[in-house]
């Protein structure tokens, strides 16, 4: 199992719980099961090509990932929005 | 007391005045995000806001109480494949009790059938055997007007950027396109002969004559009397023939408003002086209504969802809102202009609530 991290918006469609305990291979994999686990995420991080959000950047430990990026037990995947805006 | 709703790059706003009393802000929702289209069901006196989170996607919200929470709508979502959701542009009423449409891009239409809280995505559509040919415009392959037939709920236009005026007479399981005499001036004559590449701005359909629509283009303002099978030109007495919204008179089937941008490459109000165009003669004369407006030094921009109508006759409510943050409105069917609101962040939409 992985653990998800998510910041501020996200975590009040998951039972406003930051953590989450997760399955699967690839980053890909792990947040969907999150999906599975909290539908009202569904379509937040991932979208309908199953590809993460242009502007969330996601961390596997401390290193910048990517939806392929793969897991291993006890990974920890930080979910963060981009600095961005204007 | 009117509402109008305001949709803007950081935010949705709820005005609330009396006409040229003044209006305040009733409340904001949606803080920092861009809201770019926001509606209330009169029916049902619900509200819906599309916003576009940069982080986090489009997503659908409606509202009893558009001063207290939201909910995310259930089912705004394409298939999984190669096409995500960019946008949603225009929420409309439809024809029968609880159903309402959302258009977006990549040209999608969702239909709720329970007064918003769910939605589905219309397969005929998303099915049409011309879809690979469609192209999106610059902002996108936007489907931003639904303009239902009074009274019928299979009788349904669209409008889809850049790709033309569809209409389906079966409820939406199939469609057809139809954009016969709108001349595409911005590609080479040569080169206008396609089907369906057509840069539709926005359709305005009459209540009291359904048949009768005007259409702004990207370059040409129409206007149909067969219910969109044929369009005519209008824009003879117009300063521009460019520009985005368009709204009408639902007691008066010859006019419409329009307000022209001076062109293609230069979108700004003409010449400085903001002008809300009329005409009562479906196309024939142009009058411009600019009492109350600035008349001169202002460039301003108006986006096509932030122009709306509300009432009928001498009585008509109009209100327009800008890309520099300004709302205009008229409680006498343009003849005079107040401001509404100023120093908003840039307006996407603006529709009267009630």
């Amino acid at each position: 199992m992985a653990v998800v991290s998510l910041s501020g918006q996200l975590q009040s469609l998951t039972g406003g719980e930051r953590e989450h305990e997760v399955s699967g291979s690839t980053v890909r994999d792990a947040l969907i099961d999150l999906e599975e686990r909290h539908p009202a995420i569904r379509g937040w991080i991932l979208d309908e090509r199953r590809a993460i959000r242009r502007h969330i950047n996601v961390f596997v430990n401390t290193v910048l990932g990517g939806a392929d990026t793969p897991l291993e037990p006890g990974d920890r995947v930080h979910v963060l929005p981009s600095i961005t805006g204007g | 007391m009117s509402e109008i709703l305001v949709g803007t790059k950081k935010g949705l706003f709820v005005l609330a005045g009396d006409g040229r009393d003044g209006f305040g802000i009733s409340s904001r929702s949606f803080a920092g995000e861009p809201v770019e289209y926001a509606m209330r069901d009169r029916r049902t006196g619900r509200t819906f806001a599309a916003a576009a989170s940069p982080f986090y996607g489009p997503k659908l919200w409606w509202t009893d109480d558009p001063g207290g929470g939201w909910t995310q709508a259930r089912g705004v979502e394409l298939p999984e494949g190669d096409t995500a959701l960019a946008r949603i542009w225009v929420i409309v009423e439809g024809e029968e009790d609880g159903l309402l449409y959302a258009g977006g891009d990549p040209a999608v239409l969702f239909e709720s059938r329970d007064g918003g809280e769910t939605w589905a995505l219309s397969e005929g559509l998303w099915n049409d055997p011309t879809r690979a040919t469609w192209h999106p415009g610059g902002g996108g392959l936007c489907l931003h007007t639904i303009v239902p037939w009074p009274g019928d709920p299979n009788r349904l236009s669209i409008g889809i950027s850049a790709v033309g005026v569809m209409h389906t007479d079966d409820g939406g399981r199939t469609w057809r396109h139809s954009n016969t005499g709108i001349v595409l001036r911005y590609l080479p004559e040569d080169q206008r002969d396609v089907e369906h590449q057509h840069c539709v701005h926005c359709i305005a359909r009459s209540p009291s004559r359904p048949e009768r629509l005007f259409l702004q283009f990207h370059g040409g303002v129409y206007r149909s009397d067969d219910a969109g099978e044929s369009w005519i030109d209008i824009a003879a007495g117009l300063p521009s023939d460019f520009g985005f919204p368009i709204a009408i008179d639902p007691a008066d089937p010859d006019c419409a408003y329009v307000i022209p941008l001076a062109a293609d490459s230069d979108r700004v109000t003409p010449d400085g002086a903001v002008r809300v165009y009329e005409t009562r003669d479906a196309g024939a004369t142009w009058t411009p209504r600019g009492d109350g407006l600035p008349p001169s030094d202002s460039y301003l921009t108006v986006l096509r969802e932030a122009f709306t109508s509300g009432g009928e006759s001498d009585a008509l409510e109009l209100y327009f809102g800008a890309t520099s943050g300004d709302v205009f409105g008229s409680a006498d069917a343009g003849r005079t202009w107040f401001s509404a609101a100023t120093r908003l962040p840039p307006v996407y939409s603006v529709r009267l609530a009630g």
